[in-house]
């Protein structure tokens, strides 16, 4: 399979690789795909609990290099973004910008799980420590 | 050293110098069709092609008559499944095969089930072979052929076809093996396996692709096949159609040169893939050979690195040609069927790499390999979020994963 250019640049030079702390009240954590269908994505946003924007994004990437592209991607456009822009963006954005041919279309989708993941997580650190009861999110419990 | 490094030999062999010059003559100055009978061209073609055939022949223990010329390997597949099936209908309507098999056969084997054939698909063990005692199990009265590949494609694993031939030889049930992997590396001898049908390949043995071979027992007991081609009566009527003189040229002096020089060969590839093995494990944990390394070709490796996705290991050493199990790397966007069929898990399956070492492989290529690929892993598990659990201590397999 040819990769575009930009799926080569992100997998040869990866953004945001890494972990932020995942107790702080402030770090929200996705973790999404599994290992069996060959992809799993682990996103994390740190958000200013004051502004309400994202000021630190992390990935870390089992999968192929689209999988790879696109959670790194990801990481770069949720940076400064707020939690509402952030739950804006779209996976076809995603294939856009990266141009994944369509049978790597699963991989965009899976970093907007992962994104998605990642918001409902911090949102519900955000709600227990005012007391609040959490809604039931995608992230997974050992 | 010359870049990029093909290692993916049992896909396909770059075609021998020597056998490109035994073909050269024949597609210009002996051009004739071996079924003209009645003039100088034709005769020569026919000579051309009777060498060829005893040369083949020779390779698996047969007799020159024995030899059937194909267009390939999934030809003589399905002509040898399809041609018994239909033979041999009133004696019965039960095929025997495994799930390991090629899709040349086993996408055969489901035809017959769809025209009211019944077929067992034997599993395999932890190391890729079949257990006989099982194959021995499931043979009926209505039984008509066995057929197990010789060495598998993906994992190299060397089935106990002796075995396999003297329990249907004993049961009276035909025997075909795919041996397109085996054949020419490997020590192979028709009545050492007891086998009735054996269908091989030019192209994964240095000679031209478009041209294979079935091989059919004409004695103890004499193996007749439905044609499933028809016309002017070729090949003992058995497979009808002008003979690819220049492929059967090619693939008939493919196969001297195999039965000459294999001892050595095989010894050669033994050594540098015992080496690739031994460096990636020095160099990297966490990796898991699929399949027996005692019953394997020795020019095969396929290794399974954890944690770590195939396609992308793949895009990480792009200057190499090797094959992934992985699902990104197949038409179906399923892993690999073969590594499944181990028990391994799927996720090993995502993660495997099959090396094929060949004729113009060398230690530099190893040594290259080895560096790189082991630099990618490293790379890549820094990336992966299970590497990461799993040296925090979290066991993956009691995750709750969600999976899409």
């Amino acid at each position: 399979m040819a990769y575009s250019n930009k799926v080569i640049d992100h997998y040869e030079n990866p953004r945001n690789v890494g972990s932020l702390p995942k107790d702080d009240a402030n770090v929200g954590t996705g973790l999404v795909g599994a290992p069996e269908c060959g992809d799993v994505m682990k996103l994390q946003v740190k958000v200013n609990p004051e502004t309400g924007v994202i000021d630190d994004a992390k990935f870390k990437t089992f999968g192929c290099g689209s999988a790879i592209a696109s959670s790194s991607l990801a990481t770069e456009w949720l940076k400064g973004k707020t939690v509402d822009q952030a739950l804006a963006i779209k996976n076809t954005d995603i294939v856009a910008e990266l141009s994944l041919p369509p049978v790597k279309i699963h991989c965009s989708v899976l970093a907007e799980d992962a994104i998605k993941a990642a918001i409902a997580d911090y949102k519900k650190k955000q709600d227990e420590s005012k007391g609040v009861s959490a809604p039931a999110t995608a992230q997974p419990s050992a | 050293m010359k870049l990029p490094i093909y290692m993916d030999y049992h896909a396909t062999t770059p075609v021998d110098p020597r056998v490109v010059e035994a073909m050269v003559p024949f597609f210009t100055q002996h051009f004739g069709n071996p079924a003209s009978r009645n003039h100088a061209f034709g005769w020569e073609a026919e000579e051309a092609v009777d060498e060829a055939r005893k040369h083949v022949a020779d390779l698996i223990g047969a007799s020159a008559k024995e030899v059937i010329f194909t267009s390939g390997a999934t030809e003589a597949n399905n002509l040898a499944i399809k041609g018994v099936a239909e033979m041999y209908r009133e004696k019965g309507n039960h095929v025997i095969t495994c799930v390991t098999e090629h899709k040349a056969v086993i996408d055969t084997c489901k035809k017959l089930e769809k025209q009211g054939g019944r077929v067992t698909y034997l599993p395999v063990q932890k190391d890729g072979r079949i257990d006989v005692d099982q194959l021995r199990d499931a043979i009926t009265d209505k039984t008509i052929l066995i057929t197990i590949m010789t060495a598998n494609n993906e994992i190299g694993v060397l089935q106990p076809i002796a075995e396999i031939g003297a329990i249907a030889k004993e049961k009276g049930v035909i025997f075909h093996t795919d041996a397109v992997q085996a054949a020419g590396k490997v020590p192979f001898d028709v009545n050492q396996a007891k086998v009735d049908l054996v269908s091989i390949s030019a192209h994964k043995m240095y000679g031209p692709k478009g041209v294979g071979a079935l091989y059919v027992r004409r004695r103890n007991p004499r193996v007749l096949l439905a044609e499933q081609i028809s016309g002017g009566g070729h090949e003992r009527g058995m497979r009808s159609g002008t003979l690819n003189v220049t492929g059967i040229v090619g693939f008939g002096k493919a196969a001297a040169i195999a039965k000459a020089e294999m001892a050595t060969e095989s010894e050669r590839l033994r050594g540098l893939r015992d080496k690739l093995n031994a460096a990636l494990h020095a160099g990297l944990d966490e990796i898991y050979i699929n399949g027996s390394m005692e019953h394997r070709l020795p020019h095969n490796l396929n290794i399974s690195f954890a944690y770590v996705e195939g396609e992308s290991l793949l895009m990480g050493i792009n200057d190499v040609a090797v094959s992934s199990g992985s699902a990104c790397t197949s038409a179906s966007l399923e892993p690999s069927y073969v590594l499944k069929a181990l028990g391994a898990g799927d996720d090993l399956a995502h993660s495997s790499i099959r090396f094929g070492l060949g004729r113009w492989s060398t230690e530099e290529e190893v040594g290259y390999v080895v560096e790189k690929l082991t630099s990618v892993v490293r790379r890549l598990r820094e990336m992966s979020p299970l590497y990461e659990m799993v040296k925090e201590g979290v066991d993956l397999s009691t995750m709750q994963w969600v999976t899409h």
